[in-house]
């Protein structure tokens, strides 16, 4: 049977163990994993993952079930058109930060979609304390329009209140 | 002559170079067949003896021939490194990484921003050079090969945040 790429997605309350119980049940049922994410967000955690798998979504659900059950994690298995090198490279790298208050992630991926930023990695996090918190977020990305007029769309988004720091990637290549 | 590049998990990148003990026509022949090897590797700035499986300590850089050359880095032009010998580290700061024998994948990787050392020519006169930013990056990268060590030896998580001492990086882009 011909092989397929499934994006497989974990998400529960976060507890030791969950990767290890939930890859060997993959393993064990003839699975390959490709690129994954996998963390904690919130107290709980999510996992995003490639795995390749000769079989139908159904059996591979079957696969994970009772593993995912007994941790208490929800499942879902969608079947996918992937491949494992098919890299992108960063050329700019963005971190943001400020008072924490709704909309600041789309104000800024907003302004900086308009100036030609395709975003190939984002993480977000809030820190400070639960009465002042601090939203701070990184971005990995491709200016396809250069990094001049992500400066620009960025210049505008600081007159809102939070700090901007914008940096090429310059990838060395030895 | 292009000469064929190890790739890993080929187990001898990591083995330790040995000094050049001769100075000889073979040694420049060998040389000339390694510089073009770089040159003939996409974006390739560096190249270290034993990436063609020559465990001898010398190294290529050149960072000359870039489309554009990064803020904050010096330019040397191609320098012939022989039994080179870092003496001084000054300042950290992170930066991006491929490798020609580590293809489609790249990381962060934490160098010191100025470095200066010496290294022998092809004809073994001993020369002292001073190296800041990527031009600095570059000759870390290669003489790690001559130790057996690989970027991938000096990852760091893509969570870890160095970017922020590099604020003054801000009015270089503009």
């Amino acid at each position: 049977m011909n092989e397929h790429w499934y994006m497989l997605t974990l998400v529960g309350r976060d507890r030791p163990g969950i990767v290890a119980r939930v890859t060997s049940a993959l393993f064990d049922g003839g699975c390959h994993l490709g690129e994954t994410s996998m963390m904690r967000l919130g107290g709980n955690f999510t996992i995003m993952m490639m795995v390749r798998f000769a079989g139908t979504t159904h059996a591979l659900e079957q696969l994970v079930a009772g593993e995912a059950e007994s941790l208490g994690l929800r499942l879902h298995v969608d079947r996918v058109e992937a491949g494992l090198h098919k890299h992108v490279e960063p050329d700019v790298r963005i971190t943001v930060y400020g008072a924490d208050r709704a909309g600041i992630v789309a104000h800024v991926t907003s302004a900086l979609a308009e100036a030609g930023l395709d975003i190939l990695d984002l993480i977000s996090d809030v820190g400070g304390t639960e009465q002042a918190p601090i939203y701070i977020l990184h971005i990995e990305g491709r200016a396809l329009a250069g990094i001049p007029a992500l400066v620009s769309a960025l210049d505008i988004v600081k007159g809102e209140g939070v700090d901007v720091q914008i940096t090429p990637i310059e990838l060395m290549v030895g | 002559m292009l000469l064929d590049i190890l790739k890993y998990p080929d187990e001898r990148l990591k083995q330790e170079s040995q000094p050049v003990m001769a100075f000889d026509d073979a040694l420049r022949a060998f040389v000339t067949n390694l510089d073009e090897t770089m040159r003939a590797g996409p974006g390739g700035v560096g190249i270290a003896a034993p990436q063609v499986g020559r465990f001898e300590r010398i190294v290529i850089v050149d960072i000359s021939a870039m489309r554009k050359l990064p803020a904050g880095s010096s330019c040397s032009g191609r320098m012939l490194l022989i039994n080179p010998e870092i003496i001084e580290w000054e300042g950290m700061v992170m930066g991006r990484e491929g490798c020609m024998s580590v293809p489609d994948y790249t990381g962060n990787v934490i160098r010191a921003e100025s470095i200066r050392f010496t290294a022998c020519d092809e004809f073994g006169q001993q020369h002292e050079y001073a190296c800041e930013g990527f031009e600095a990056r570059a000759v870390q990268h290669e003489v790690d090969h001559l130790d057996g060590l690989l970027f991938l030896d000096r990852l760091v998580s893509r969570r870890s945040d160095l970017f922020r001492r590099k604020v003054y990086r801000k009015k270089n882009i503009k």
